[in-house]
């Protein structure tokens, strides 16, 4: 018969010691291995994510229409996930939007504290159906003005600048009286 | 509870070195929609459950699973992903149906494999990184604390400029394991060659195939040595492609128009990781098969399995396969290969797809392309390949180097 443990029993509460400090290890005190891979991709974009990114670079946002589900799919997809057929037609969409949510974020990939914080959060893109956009910077706000519902408008680089990426544009501003 | 399950519908894209025309979604979207025509379903309605297979590191994913629903039907479904063969993933979908809880599940594997930049490198990220990773070639770079400090004037490393050239490719393991096998078995070198000549001519019945091709035993055996005694034309090639399958219950089954290929039996199994203990002689194959043969009240698989899809990403995988299966003696699938048993109008037809030599390796996709045949040839949709009068087939999935795992699936019409 074989007796259970409980799961303090025969350990100390606390086991006394030293913590091992990141000064330890790059002065080798601790045995440890390391390995570093090389990892890179290359990913094929396919018709719609190829055209949609396009599209940007000529500073235009694109769409596709599912025309039996009704919607305006914005970034485009050839298929539509909910009716599970083949989408429609391509649509040029406005480059304005309403904030869906936000966030304020303040830490590097290795929780550290960064100077500026970064705002971003989920736009859905006018013209596209109701939440059909996608995540993207703030900027030319304080952050305490951002608030959800709020009417964006995009901030491109300039066509020079400009390599078919989701960071052709720059940010998004709050839109301003005239803005179209 | 339903005793049996069938395959009810299987799909698929066409097999290409590169595919840059498409994304993995489309491209799954293509092997799946066809998939649910050929059982005649509408997956938002009629399927319950989907499984995909997939390995994050040959996606470029985390959490590849999150990224599938949309392509193969499954948004706000039961969803989920094998980490593993294609294989695998088909017989969890058996198991999801024999709990009575689902009637008609899909499994989708594919090869994205084109858009993987540094093959060689993610292969030898599976390795042990204490034991094995080190003795594939010395990396040393400065680093701090566990963070990597490169060269100001370079800060990352381009593809192929790095210490590239002190890391051995991972596919050495099988060049060790294929020298134990000749060394155990008697098998030749030009045996070996000899399955990469049939299965490249196979290929050509294929359409599908990406790297059908007349060559000769010596074409092999010239070839240069890679990992002796792996030759060039031992090694199949990458390729990419997407799979689907629709299972379904007995129950189902009657309620839709498509001739069933039942999956009568299925196993699994895993060695250990330790390159230095486990055995080199496909035991996992061995061991997947018993319990698939148990399953499917097969005493004497010689006799009773007509034909056989087996791994055979490399050549002497193949003949060590068919001898892990029980479907050749110890030594003898070589002299089975020489006296034109293994052709198409042989005893025991392998590979009459093409094989992954033939086909191009897919991946995680290569136990359900093994599967995949096995069906079309007991549907009799087999065309220039159909192998006459089958009844039984067997399929086998490895799942590549380094591992020691695979799964065997045995199906009947």
């Amino acid at each position: 018969m074989m007796t259970i443990k409980s799961k303090t029993e025969g350990y100390p509460r606390y086991a006394p010691g030293t913590h091992v400090s990141g000064r330890d290890i790059s002065n080798k005190n601790v045995t440890y291995s390391w390995w570093e891979p090389e990892v890179q991709y290359s990913w094929s974009l396919g018709p719609a994510y190829g055209r949609f990114l396009q599209e940007l670079k000529k500073g235009k946002i694109i769409g596709r229409s599912c025309k039996k589900c009704e919607r305006v799919i914005v970034p485009p997809r050839m298929f539509c996930e909910y009716c599970y057929r083949s989408t429609d037609e391509w649509i040029y969409l406005k480059d304005t939007g309403k904030v869906e949510t936000f966030s304020i974020s303040y830490l590097d990939p290795n929780a550290r504290r960064i100077k500026e914080p970064i705002l971003i959060g989920v736009i859905s893109i006018d013209g596209a159906s109701p939440m059909h956009g996608f995540m993207h910077y703030f900027n030319d706000m304080k952050p305490e003005d951002l608030k959800i519902g709020m009417k964006v408008k995009a901030v491109w680089k300039s066509e020079k600048e400009r390599t078919g990426s989701i960071t052709d544009i720059k940010y998004f501003k709050p839109m301003n009286e005239g803005d179209k | 509870m339903t005793k049996k399950v069938a395959v009810v519908g299987v799909g698929y894209t066409d097999f290409n070195s590169m595919t840059p025309e498409v994304s993995w979604k489309e491209f799954m979207y293509e092997a799946c929609q066809k998939a649910y025509i050929d059982a005649g379903v509408d997956p938002r309605e009629d399927i319950d459950s989907f499984i995909t297979c997939s390995e994050d590191y040959w996606e470029g994913f985390s959490i590849f699973d999150e990224f599938v629903p949309d392509q193969i039907g499954a948004v706000l479904r039961p969803c989920c992903t094998v980490c593993g063969d294609g294989l695998y993933g088909l017989g969890n979908a058996y198991m999801q149906i024999k709990t009575g809880k689902m009637n008609i599940v899909a499994v989708e594997a594919h090869s994205k494999i084109s858009d993987l930049l540094t093959f060689g490198d993610i292969g030898l990220f599976s390795y042990d990184p204490i034991f094995d990773r080190p003795v594939t070639g010395s990396v040393d770079r400065t680093h701090f604390a566990g963070i990597p400090s490169y060269e100001k004037n370079s800060p990352k490393p381009l593809v192929g400029k790095t210490n590239e050239k002190e890391r051995i490719h991972p596919y050495f393991l099988a060049g060790l394991e294929m020298q134990n096998f000749l060394r155990k078995t008697g098998t030749t070198e030009e045996q070996c060659a000899k399955v990469v000549v049939k299965n490249k001519k196979n290929a050509f019945n294929n359409p599908n195939a990406e790297y059908e091709v007349n060559i000769t035993i010596e074409d092999v055996m010239n070839s240069e040595y890679l990992f002796k005694p792996i030759k060039k034309l031992d090694i199949s090639l990458n390729v990419d492609g997407a799979i689907a399958f629709v299972l379904a219950s007995e129950e189902a089954v009657k309620k839709l128009d498509v001739e069933p290929i039942w999956l009568r039996g299925f196993g699994w199994s895993s060695e250990t990781p330790w390159i230095s203990t486990r055995s080199m002689d496909a035991n996992y194959a061995m061991l997947a098969s018993r319990m698939a043969y148990k399953m499917t009240d097969i005493n004497n698989p010689r006799k009773e399995i007509d034909f056989a899809e087996v791994d055979d990403r490399f050549s002497y995988k193949e003949l060590q396969h068919l001898e892990a299966l029980g479907l050749a003696e110890s030594g003898e699938a070589g002299k089975m290969l020489d006296s034109g048993d293994l052709d198409l109008n042989g005893s025991l037809p392998t590979n009459i797809s093409g094989g992954s030599l033939g086909i191009g390796n897919c991946f995680e996709a290569t136990g359900l392309q093994k599967a995949l045949e096995v069906v079309i040839q007991l549907r009799g949709h087999g065309g220039k390949r159909q192998i006459e009068d089958v009844h039984t087939g067997i399929s086998q999935s490895w799942r590549g180097i380094p591992s020691g795992s695979g799964a065997v699936a045995i199906f009947g019409r």
